[in-house]
């Protein structure tokens, strides 16, 4: 069996102003090759102005398994939201 | 269903970590690739989405069949737009099998040796232009009847391929009906053959739902995981109900004299397929079975130069590119 072609991470940015956002993945040779297949795959109806391609490899996750302490600093300061802070009514909106 | 008969395996984890994958399930919270599952429902998923992937890309043969010989140029660039999408669809289902451990290329070898397999339907010819019409209508159809449901999955990665096909696979159906249509208000020998697909195709779309509840032995664990959203009656029973009407209005016959209104159940009541010939078909007996796999492994070999010689190139670049730096 011959080597596989690496795996690549596609992120599209769609038509109104969004940030590039990840749709899916493909196999090509090289970085120019993933973008031509990309553009097969994954906008055939319209779906983007913009491509990004970043191989698999080079992309570094959080893990799983400190899901509990890795956001437990956002859960407990909920006067980060705007709704923590009462403002009375005659005040309008704020 | 582009899946059937998929074998689920039997899991030998910690009970404890079990019971709370189950609770995650139950609470309809995604499981994504990272996260721990237990060995029979990555294996499980790895046979069901790579069976479906194959069949995505096998089910390109019998409309490919027709690309040069198709009526006009716009029934052409049509079919030709759709035979694309499979590949697409075929696509995103290995992308989804590799987030489970599984190469692409394994998966490729493994339908390629037999180990693997893919939808019976695609085993049966595509004899007449109407074939193509009847494909789109009936097969799609069949498909979207499973997908749509499939889209609810407890695994991210396959849930969000069945969106995007979802998304997509209305075309398909839609294009398969307009061929119909025109068929069937064309000529006397038009609708002959539309008749004629209609006749031949119909029971190997129900079998694409695979065996009847009764006979699947694989279903409770796979409903548990919510791999499998509903059961093969089930799904077999929604698609006549939607198809009776869409062929009345065809003015086409389907090959069924049992066929029949059921009030109590609000639906009809109809003749199972010849089981016997859908175990025939997955062994390996169908009329195509042999012509299917010999035109996969021919691609393969036959491209195995383009994949080497593409990373050859891509090595040669890179490897001049860090010589420069």
């Amino acid at each position: 069996m011959s080597k596989e072609w690496p795996l690549w991470e596609i992120f599209i940015r769609g038509q109104h102003g969004l940030s590039h956002r990840h749709v899916g993945s493909l196999h090509a040779p090289d970085a120019e090759m993933a973008i031509k297949n990309a553009r097969d795959v994954y906008t055939r109806r319209n779906e983007g102005v913009s491509i990004w391609v970043v191989e698999a490899n080079n992309i570094a996750a959080s893990s799983p398994s400190e899901k509990g302490p890795l956001y437990e600093p956002s859960e407990s300061k909920i006067y980060r939201h705007p709704t923590f802070f009462d403002i009375p009514d005659e005040i309008g909106h704020m | 269903m582009y899946a059937q008969m998929v074998k689920s395996e039997a899991t030998q984890d910690d009970p404890e970590k079990l019971a709370a994958f189950q609770e995650k399930i139950d609470a309809n919270i995604k499981v994504e690739p990272r996260d721990w599952m237990p060995e029979g429902y990555r294996k499980t998923l790895i046979r069901q989405i790579g069976q479906h992937a194959h069949s995505e890309i096998v089910g390109q043969l019998p409309e490919g069949n027709w690309i040069t010989r198709a009526p006009t140029l716009e029934r052409k660039m049509i079919l030709l737009a759709k035979v694309q999408d499979e590949a697409g669809h075929g696509l995103y289902l290995y992308a989804a099998a590799e987030t489970l451990g599984v190469s692409r290329d394994e998966l490729t070898e493994m339908l390629l040796d037999g180990r693997m397999k893919y939808s019976s339907i695609f085993n049966y010819p595509t004899l007449n232009w109407a074939d193509i019409g009847a494909v789109g209508w009936l097969v799609d159809g069949a498909a979207i009847m499973n997908q749509v449901p499939l889209q609810r999955t407890s695994y991210g990665p396959y849930s969000r391929a069945m969106i995007r096909i979802c998304k997509e696979e209305s075309f398909h159906q839609r294009q398969g009906y307009d061929i119909m249509m025109k068929m069937a208000q064309g000529t006397e020998a038009q609708k002959k053959m539309a008749q004629d697909a209609l006749n031949r195709l119909w029971y190997p779309s129900l079998m694409m739902f695979g065996p009847s509840d009764a006979a699947s032995v694989h279903s409770e664990q796979s409903m548990g995981w919510k791999i499998k959203i509903n059961s093969n009656d089930e799904l077999r029973q929604k698609f006549v109900d939607q198809t009776v009407p869409q062929a009345k209005y065809l003015g086409l016959t389907i090959p069924d004299d049992n066929l029949t209104w059921n009030e109590d159940k609000g639906g009809w009541d109809y003749s199972d397929p010849d089981w016997t010939e859908f175990f025939d078909v997955l062994k390996g007996n169908g009329p195509c079975n042999t012509d299917r796999m010999e035109a996969r492994n021919k691609a393969w070999d036959d491209g195995a130069w383009v994949r080497d010689g593409l990373l050859a190139h891509a090595e040669k670049k890179r490897a001049a590119k860090t010589a420069a730096e």
